[in-house]
């Protein structure tokens, strides 16, 4: 599945400074459905390259780190559960970084 | 297609768009132009009802170019013309002198200048002092350079402000922050600091009063803002930034706020409640001997800092001799990479 995928606020350092990622995903650990769960464990193995623990903390993102899906936080589309579909577009932005 | 994301929800606000955002603070799930009113709306109250402004007051905003202060800047910009506040505003920003995080970050605040319309004034650590935070680490090492780099910024604000003859200085601090440092403070049995620290309006006394009006301002809620509206802000860290130890107390706020996100405002209500037992002496404040500026002591802690380092005898100053935790347990735990907290200095009252 097509998936566009944007890291800003200081995580694109993790994944080479490059802030967009257009990547192709399958279902992960034998979901029949793509979900954010599946996507964050995909991202963490391929995309993130240094300190992965800016990124996650255990099976999720780490407090601090905003998840939009299709510009929709994902807090109101089930967050680890929110099901992706083709061309959706994800945006991770840190916190954490400056003031 | 018929998934979980056909069933939009819409605002809990108008009812009329789609909800774009869980608000921390209310946990009201609303639509984009109901966040921003939200969002503006929070912030002129907490001016009007703490009278934070006078018509015609010079305002400096302390711009660092990160996410706090360029949407402060933006937002600020934007109700002192709807609402008519009268004010005149300028950006404030400090070059500490730090190649390849300051001179990046100040490229973003020219570009606000621009966007924004605003004049900028830049205060640099060199020309006040003599010194770059550069040619400080060089000689310092990265033990205690933000012992430094927080006394300097501190004092270059309010001479900028000075410089600008301006009444107001304020600042991005938001309710993050606020908690955090309440808890440092807390923490560190820093009672001059904590009541001091969770105050709109500081430093009254002082040559320039300081205001924070994203006191209670989620910082999801600025990044988000941000995010939406595609302001232009810097995010790398300081270079010189091992500031473990408020690393940990910013880490342990983001946990609570998962948890519970009105944590955040309930820690900031317990800075505003402590009260100062009649047995606390608190430092008297005076002025510094040497250049002027407000100081209990004989020089103040620019000039301690200064006068060590033109000495060759940069530690001179270091220690604190108030009893708690000084700056030692953040700027000496060595090892653990400081992965999450503001540049250093950026959170002193
Ligand atoms: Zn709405
Ligand atoms: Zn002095
Ligand atoms: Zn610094």
């Amino acid at each position: 599945m097509q998936l566009t995928l944007e890291f800003g606020g200081g995580l694109e350092l993790l994944c080479d400074s490059k802030k967009i990622h257009n990547v192709n995903v399958e279902q992960q650990n034998g979901e029949d459905k793509l979900t954010m769960k599946g996507l964050l464990s995909w991202v963490k193995t391929n995309l993130i390259k240094e300190r992965p623990e800016m990124f996650m903390k255990g099976d999720t993102v780490r407090p601090g780190v905003l998840v939009l899906v299709n510009d929709c936080d994902w807090e109101l589309s089930g967050q680890l559960s929110t099901l992706l579909e083709e061309k959706d577009v994800v945006v991770f932005i840190s916190t954490l970084h400056g003031g | 297609m018929e998934g979980k994301r056909s069933k939009v929800r819409m605002c809990c606000l108008c009812n009329q768009s789609r909800a774009s955002l869980n608000r921390p603070k209310t946990l009201q799930q609303i639509c984009r132009d109901c966040f921003y009113l939200s969002f503006e709306n929070e912030i002129h109250q907490l001016i009007i009802d703490n009278h934070l402004f006078t018509p015609g007051d010079r305002v400096a905003i302390g711009a660092s170019g990160g996410k706090d202060s360029t949407v402060l800047a933006y937002v600020l910009s934007k109700l002192n013309r709807v609402h008519n506040y009268g004010l005149n505003l300028f950006l404030l920003s400090v070059d500490e002198g730090i190649t390849g995080y300051r001179d990046d970050s100040l490229e973003t605040v020219h570009r606000n200048q621009v966007q924004f319309g605003l004049p900028l004034k830049v205060v640099s650590y060199k020309d006040l002092y003599g010194w770059t935070m550069d040619e400080i680490v060089k000689l310092i090492g990265l033990k205690n350079n933000c012992t430094f780099c927080g006394v300097f910024r501190r004092q270059a604000l309010d001479r900028g402000a000075a410089f600008l003859k301006a009444d107001k200085l304020v600042t991005g601090h938001n309710a993050d922050d606020i908690a955090e440092t309440v808890l440092l403070n807390i923490l560190r049995g820093d009672i001059a600091r904590l009541s001091r620290c969770s105050s709109i309006i500081t430093g009254e006394d002082g040559p320039i009063p300081r205001c924070k009006p994203f006191k209670y301002t989620y910082e999801k809620e600025i990044v988000m803002y941000a995010y939406f509206k595609r302001l232009d802000y810097f995010s790398t860290e300081c270079i010189y930034s091992p500031n473990a130890y408020r690393g940990f107390a910013r880490e342990f706020i983001k946990d609570l706020e998962r948890i519970r996100p009105r944590a955040i405002l309930d820690i900031i209500k317990s800075g505003e409640n402590f009260r100062i037992s009649t047995n606390t002496k608190m430092p008297e404040q005076g002025t510094c001997e040497r250049c002027g500026y407000i100081s209990s002591q004989k020089w103040c802690k620019a000039c301690v800092l200064l006068d060590g380092l033109n000495r060759g005898l940069p530690k001179l100053g270091i220690g604190r001799s108030r009893p708690g935790i000084g700056c030692k347990e953040e700027n000496e735990s060595r090892g653990v990479k400081s992965i999450e907290s503001k540049q250093c200095g950026s959170l002193d009252f």
